[in-house]
């Protein structure tokens, strides 16, 4: 049982930390700094209650914000680049933090933060935070601002001459998705009770990245999906536990090449949707 | 006048796409641009709507100058567009393509949108669905409007494209080549459609290639070649003038 | 000296980007192979570098068409972003399994060349750093040699320009493609192994060092410019080495130079000093 909350309190994490690069992506921005922000978080949750002693939650929310505020400075060099440009400006970014981390001596330097309080509602914490964030982007998709952050991830110069201000909508996208690393580094952390600059390397950004593209990136389920999945999946089967960076590198060709769009998509929902519809009696929408 | 192009030059490096082109546009006309390919309207166009930055001039909308004003700016003062070839967000739905063109008339921003307890569907959004089925409806594709966009032919996606520039509530409205393509019976309802949005007093402003549509609407015609004007008036004045008819057949031996 | 290296590498992008329009994420990890590749080869055979290094370089610009073979070519036209993707995937499989097959750990490069110092002037120079300067601009100069001069070079270039155009003027796009990464990734291969004789050992996470550096140098230079790339990876070498000598600091501040440089330039002059591509795809 015990084992069983683990896995699903990590699993929760990797929905949040897919989610926080889903909301930049759907605007076209391939951010490789999640796990940098998610650093931030945590290492600025941690410095919270540690230092500071401010409770759990008003020190995961300072978190986010600070992971905010980094991500809103490094967002407006980010607005000015495109697609691979802004995974080499983020990637940068990332090992920045990284190395940072290695060597500012009031968080521990290498050996890393010890004596994190731990939280033991970690996991209610969790899925708090991935119904939340359902919900926000739930509401996203019918709304004008999510409307207009999907029309800047599909034709940015036709956004832009309807009226949309393509620089303040995808320097909110990307600082909100900085916000969410860093609460779900925050949350991270307090279940850790350690946390070290190597958990948040570049390899780990890659992974949540693996999550949305795998899951989905037509909508909001797909990356859950995906997190959920692949989070669990090792846990299933051990003998993938090995090679489950060479199964996500793998999965990721494959989706490529076979259904880049992601497992789940606008026709699986669709497709859902109808079978609900019938089990219910109702037309479908 | 509700547009002005004053003695605006563009150079792309060193190449000169346009040179002191100067083009007064009335208000509530069908004014018509047409040269040979490689004329510069396109630029033109991108110059109006903000894509492009001008190297030497000024353009005026409504009397204030908007030389240094970004397209998105351009939009919410009443400028629309449609491009040459289209440029539909693909993998929308045709209303909500339309419903994009609601974005500079409207505010609910991020906060308003999550932070909220009633699970009902805010006013404003309500409001914008259904002025956009009306664009819809206007341009006769309320049918297809839960349609992925990027699955109509392209002649409804042309018109897709008018109804979300038409929903921007533009006061000019700029038509790049809306009738490539086309097959004479689209061309006719294009025509139409023109001639309806022109008399709910908007300004249009059209690129064309097909004659028979500019010549056949327009209030007035501007010509342009090499980047030049060298011609300007009405349609029948402009049909004979020599300059415009050496610049689309070359000189008479 | 290292700034050769980082021009080899990024001549490697350059080519790819140039032909594919595609940025090869996993470029550094095919460095990475090349070097352990060159190493086991040295270790195994015992053979003098001349020949392994060549050896090393075919390896890897086989492993390079593989991967052209297996995650590039069978990919959808449709989304754009599938081939970067795809290139993501390739970058974790590589990275991951050097990690399990040498250790996470640097390994000791074996001594291919005796190591001769002398000193000219007030400037030391060593035997090593004259032999990858010398291989790397004998490399630089047959390439460039190849792609002004010869059929193949035309073909490359024309498919530059054009996947369409040239596959209707009878160039068959595909081969060239595959070509193109052979010759990239052999050219990757090449500075692995010179890597490892120069830092005298290698590990896995080289890969993702050089391939940051190879695309600073890359932007540097102005993408799809491949003598830009020549250049611009010297003049990263030495402003690199300079910055080691006006920074006296314990903490590596070199990466960050890199990742500063690369950042000022997307910020500035995203076409690069040389190049006049657009940097908007």
């Amino acid at each position: 049982m015990d084992y069983l909350i683990a896995v699903l309190t990590i699993a929760g994490i990797s929905i949040i930390m897919a989610l926080s690069f889903y909301l930049p992506f759907i605007t076209g921005q391939i951010s490789l700094a999640q796990a940098g922000f998610m650093a931030i978080g945590a290492y600025g949750s941690a410095i919270c209650t540690v230092k500071f002693g401010i409770p759990y939650v008003p020190a995961l929310v300072i978190g986010g914000i600070f992971a905010g505020i980094v991500g809103f400075i490094l967002g407006i060099p980010a607005l000015r680049i495109k697609g691979i440009y802004l995974l080499l400006l983020t990637l940068g970014f990332g090992e920045i933090v990284r190395v940072a981390g290695i060597n500012i001596a009031y968080v521990g330097a290498a050996a890393g933060f010890p004596g994190i309080p731990y939280q033991k509602y970690s996991i209610v914490y969790a899925y708090a935070m991935v119904v939340i964030l359902v919900i926000f982007f739930h509401r996203l998709r019918r709304s004008r601002v999510g409307r207009a952050f999907q029309a800047i991830g599909s034709d940015e110069t036709a956004a832009e001459i309807l009226g949309v201000n393509i620089v303040s909508a995808k320097l909110l996208a990307f600082s909100v998705g900085a916000v969410i690393a860093g609460i779900g580094g925050g949350i991270f952390a307090h279940y850790a009770e350690y946390i070290e600059p190597l958990m948040f390397d570049v390899m780990h950004g890659v992974e949540f990245i693996v999550f949305a593209i795998f899951g989905g990136i037509q909508i909001f389920w797909g990356p859950i999906f995906g997190a959920l999945f692949l989070t669990l999946l090792p846990e299933f089967l051990r003998v993938i536990e090995h090679w489950r960076f060479e199964l996500y590198g793998a999965l990721l060709i494959l989706m490529m090449i076979i259904r880049p769009q992601g497992v789940i998509g606008l026709d699986t929902v669709h497709a859902l949707r109808k079978l609900f519809g019938k089990a219910v009696g109702r037309k479908g929408t | 006048m509700i547009l002005q192009i004053r003695d605006v030059t563009k150079f792309f490096d060193g190449f000169c796409a346009l040179n002191g082109v100067g083009i007064e546009v009335e208000k509530g006309r069908i004014h018509a641009v047409i040269g040979p390919n490689g004329a510069g309207k396109t630029t033109l166009f991108n110059l109006i709507n903000g894509m492009y930055e001008v190297t030497r001039g000024e353009i005026l909308f409504k009397g204030h100058s908007i030389t240094d004003m970004k397209p998105h700016v351009r939009a919410k003062h009443g400028i629309g567009r449609t491009f040459q070839i289209v440029h539909l967000f693909d993998v929308m739905t045709v209303l909500e393509n339309v419903m994009l063109g609601r974005h500079c008339k409207t505010k609910t921003g991020l906060l308003k949108t999550f932070f909220r307890f009633s699970t009902r569907e805010l006013p404003e959004e309500k409001q914008t669905r259904e002025i956009a089925m009306h664009w819809l409806e206007f341009v006769g594709l309320a049918d297809k409007a839960a349609q992925v966009a990027s699955s109509l032919p392209i002649g409804e996606q042309r018109c897709v494209e008018i109804a979300r520039a038409l929903a921007l509530e533009p006061e000019l409205l700029l038509l790049d080549e809306p009738a490539a393509g086309m097959n004479p019976k689209e061309t006719m309802d294009l025509t139409s459609l023109i001639s309806k949005v022109n008399e709910m007093g908007i300004t249009v402003l059209l690129i064309e290639h097909n004659m028979e549509l500019a010549m056949g609407i327009s209030h007035v015609i501007s010509v342009l070649n090499f980047g030049e004007k060298i011609a300007e008036g009405v349609p029948p004045e402009v049909q004979v003038n020599p300059d415009v008819i050496e610049a689309y057949l070359g000189r008479k031996k | 000296m290292l700034g050769a290296t980082y021009s080899l590498v990024a001549i490697g992008y350059t080519l790819i980007f140039g032909v594919l329009g595609l940025l090869h994420f996993a470029h550094g990890e095919v460095l990475m192979a090349g070097a352990f590749m060159g190493l086991y080869i040295i270790v195994w055979s015992g053979l003098p570098l001349y020949i392994t290094l060549p050896l090393a370089m075919v390896a890897t610009g086989l492993l390079g068409i593989i991967i052209d073979f297996l995650a590039i070519k069978p990919l959808r036209k449709d989304f754009h972003l599938a081939p970067l993707l795809s290139t993501i995937g390739v970058t974790i499989i590589l990275h991951n399994l050097a990690i399990k097959l040498f250790g996470g750990y640097g390994t000791r490069f074996p001594d291919a060349i005796q190591d001769i110092h002398f000193k000219v002037g007030s400037v030391f120079f060593t035997s090593i750093n004259i032999l990858i300067l010398g291989v790397a601009l004998l490399l630089m100069v047959v390439l460039y040699f190849i792609i002004k001069k010869t059929k193949i070079g035309k073909a490359t270039r024309a498919v530059a320009e054009s996947h369409l155009v040239a596959g209707l003027l009878g160039v068959n796009v595909d081969w060239i493609v595959l070509i193109t990464f052979g010759i990239a990734s052999a050219l990757a291969g090449a500075a692995g192994v010179m890597i490892g004789i120069t830092f005298h050992a290698i590990s896995p996470y080289i890969g993702l060092t050089f391939a940051l550096k190879g695309l600073v140098v890359m932007l540097l230079g102005g993408l799809g410019n491949v003598v830009g790339a020549m250049i611009g990876g010297v003049i990263l070498g030495l402003a690199e080495v300079m910055s080691i000598a006006l920074l006296p600091t314990e903490i590596n501040l070199q990466d960050f130079f890199s990742f500063g440089i690369m950042i000022l330039i997307l910020i500035f002059k995203p076409t690069g000093l040389f190049g006049s591509r657009t940097a908007q795809k």
